[in-house]
């Protein structure tokens, strides 16, 4: 399928406007994309999370494809019995064998890097043909902007405030890409303002013989504290600096391969400083803050590096 | 053709998923469940079923992916016991407001702490308020026949909800007696196919399921949900009497033993209802007016056909294994005179809580409850309401 901007606005979106999602939010951004480049039938499984309770309000619903929200924790074990059934038809006789269906889990990082995680890796070790989109907002923004597994080092939230004993989330991130890789699954980074990127990762995720994991940056203008107009900029910058870096990993979790090299690495500066979560970071006495964050950028950006050269 | 073979309560479920080859099981060991699990992943190497059996990596997970397949619009089963039944907790309550016809086989085993592996039915009965249908069976006989029930049931268009079979954990689990196989066709043809109105893989229909639904309709679907429970009642009558016309073994909500013209009588559910049966027949060889009302169907509860029962009897007993901390008394007790105040039926009422973690009640112990209820028949009133039989040490 081409995916060039010109066809894609012909298209008819399965995803509808008019959800109650904020101003400004990633997640119809994703999904609009994702559900582009899925290439046969779409089913999407939905755990509990901003993007369900904004778009699948009774009586109404966002959605053109099939949809099914059943919890929070357990979304990829929902998909595990659906693409299940579907072998299950087709072994039977009772579905045609050519008809193809892209079982698609879309979740935000609560419900997949913290409750989540144990049936998220059921679903990739038992091998199961789904596609597991993460809409990475870093934090549990449904709730109110509390610190998730995802949370970034320093980042304010309002189970991680910044005051005198404390200057917000102490630990770094979870590095979900690299545990869904290490489960043989093809594993991806992308972000929303790399569009193509994103929506070839989807069509090589589907094409996939097997499980499929890509964690996707989503500014969240509310939670991260930044005007609404800003999503895809601050995407960007998380991408340049190589806080978000976007690569994929292939052949079983063995090849890694990055996708994206800046031209010049911004400094994290740049990312931080637009975002009113990381304010306290340039208040006089913690910038220790920036270097500590920078240096944990680099470790990373400097690993993977190695991983992509190694393999 | 139909035979006759030894078969433990796990054998027997096994082999009746096995005639009704569910698409999709999903499942998690656990004692005294695990058998089930074992005989069913066998039949899968073997080629005897045609299941996607999906080995989850949790009790959760489970039923969560029994959720995604019936949502599919497709056969679904699963089993469990105690622990897992307990982490199903959230599910139980989602397939049932989701309408899913998932049937669910449960050994029931206490819940910990303290640990421990052995019968008693705090698990299940602990789940009652989930939505789900839940059938008792006394011996493995009653297994076999009520999970291939269970399917009709569950499946009906006018019920369209989960149903847990429950067994009593090694008391019926593991112990081997003759269990009547049927045909392997006769099965099938029993139970259908399962045609759902709905289902996620209808693209060209798609549908939006599982939606946040806000004050403005919430009460309105859940309460759809319980009519609907209570409404099954027929349809679990009306495939137990068709099971019967069909194989010969008839099945309803409640079922009386020696009960028409009994002054005393125990009311239980599952294996409880096998020994108690010794004793009522011992005791009426002394001449002593005992019955028995053995209950099948505990949710939806039979309010009209309990109270029909008992509304000669002068004393009656509610026996059973699970204890609710701190309730005005345990559940089936409480649920017994909730349906007889209801009917305005007024018995002498007694409760005992027996067997927990797995304590034998042998029928020694179950004339002793009778012995009280003679007490209680003669004297007009009750002179302990709540009673814990065989509890040591705290007299």
């Amino acid at each position: 399928m081409a995916l060039n901007l010109k066809e894609l606005s012909q298209r008819e979106p399965l995803f509808t406007g008019g959800a109650r999602l904020c101003v400004g939010c990633p997640a119809p951004m994703i999904v609009k994309q994702v559900l582009y480049a899925a290439p046969h039938n779409p089913i999407v499984v939905n755990p509990t999370c901003c993007l369900e309770v904004s778009s699948a309000v009774f009586p109404y619903s966002s959605w053109k494809v099939p949809y099914y929200h059943n919890a929070f924790e357990n979304a990829a074990a929902v998909a595990s019995g659906i693409e299940r059934a579907v072998v299950a038809l087709k072994k039977r006789g009772r579905l045609a064998r050519d008809k193809e269906f892209d079982i698609i889990v879309i979740g935000g990082d609560g419900g997949t890097y913290d409750i989540g995680l144990q049936a998220l890796s059921g679903m990739l070790e038992r091998g199961h043909r789904c596609l597991y989109v993460c809409y990475d907002n870093g934090a549990y923004m449904n709730t109110g902007i509390q610190r998730s597994g995802a949370t970034p080092y320093g980042a304010w939230t309002t189970t991680s405030h910044v005051g005198p004993a404390q200057k917000g989330k102490q630990q770094p991130r979870k590095d979900i890409v690299q545990i869904a890789a290490a489960h043989g699954a093809y594993a991806a980074n992308a972000s929303l303002h790399a569009w193509r990127d994103l929506m070839r990762k989807v069509q090589t995720a589907l094409n996939y013989d097997g499980p499929s994991f890509i964690n996707v940056q989503a500014p969240c203008p509310r939670g991260w504290r930044f005007p609404s107009s800003k999503t895809v900029e601050i995407a960007r910058l998380g991408t340049e600096c190589c806080f978000y870096p976007l690569y994929e990993v292939t052949d079983g979790g063995k090849k890694w391969i990055i996708n994206h090299t800046p031209r010049r690495k911004l400094p994290v500066e740049d990312y931080l400083r637009p975002q009113g979560r990381f304010a306290h970071f340039f208040q006089k006495g913690n910038e220790y803050l920036i270097e500590e964050f920078q240096r944990q950028v680099d470790e990373r950006w400097e690993h993977l590096l190695k991983l992509a050269e190694m393999s | 053709m139909r035979k006759k073979i030894g078969l433990t309560g796990d054998g027997a479920a096994a082999e009746a998923m096995r005639q009704i080859d569910p698409e999709v099981v999903a499942v998690y060991p656990i004692t005294p469940q695990t058998e089930i699990v074992e005989r069913f992943a066998e039949f899968v190497a073997e080629g005897l079923v045609q299941t996607e059996l999906i080995n989850v990596e949790s009790e959760h997970s489970a039923l969560s992916a029994c959720c995604g397949s019936s949502m599919a619009g497709v056969r679904t089963m699963t089993c469990t016991s105690a622990q897992g039944l307990a982490l199903m907790h959230e599910m139980l309550y989602i397939a049932a407001g989701n309408r899913l016809p998932i049937v669910m086989v449960n050994v029931n085993r206490t819940l910990s702490a303290p640990i421990n592996i052995h019968n008693d039915q705090s698990d299940s009965l602990g789940s009652r308020d989930a939505g789900w249908i839940q059938l008792y069976c006394e011996n493995p006989q009653e297994v076999y026949d009520t999970v291939i029930q269970a399917v009709r049931i569950a499946e009906d268009h006018q019920v369209m909800l989960p149903v847990m079979v429950c067994l009593d954990g090694f008391i019926v689990s593991h112990n081997m007696e003759p269990v009547e196989l049927l045909d392997d066709g006769e099965v099938k043809e029993f139970i259908g196919e399962f045609k759902p109105r709905l289902n996620l893989l209808d693209t060209e229909r798609p549908i939006t399921a599982g939606n946040l639904t806000l004050p403005e309709y919430f009460f309105e679907h859940k309460y759809a949900q319980v009519y609907a429970l209570e409404q099954s009642k027929e349809k679990i009558e009306e495939v137990g009497r068709e099971f019967g016309d069909r194989f010969g073994r008839r099945y309803g909500l409640v079922e009386g033993y020696k009960l028409d013209d009994a002054e005393i009588a125990v009311i239980t559910l599952g294996s409880m209802a096998g020994t108690a049966r010794v004793a009522v027949d011992a005791l009426r060889g002394e001449g002593i007016k005992a019955g028995l009302l053995k209950m099948r169907c505990y949710r939806p509860f039979p309010v009209q056909e309990l109270a029909g029962a008992l509304k000669n009897i002068r004393a009656a007993a509610v026996m059973e294994k699970a204890v609710s901390p701190g309730a005005p008394g345990p559940a089936v007790f409480s649920d017994i005179i909730a349906a007889l105040y209801r009917q305005s039926v007024r018995i002498n009422l007694i409760s005992y809580v027996a067997g927990l973690g797995g304590r034998d009640v042998p029928v020694k112990s179950i004339h002793r409850v009778y012995e009280h209820l003679q007490k209680v028949a003669a004297s007009g009133e009750p002179d302990r309401i709540l009673n814990y039989l065989d509890l040591r040490g705290w007299e």
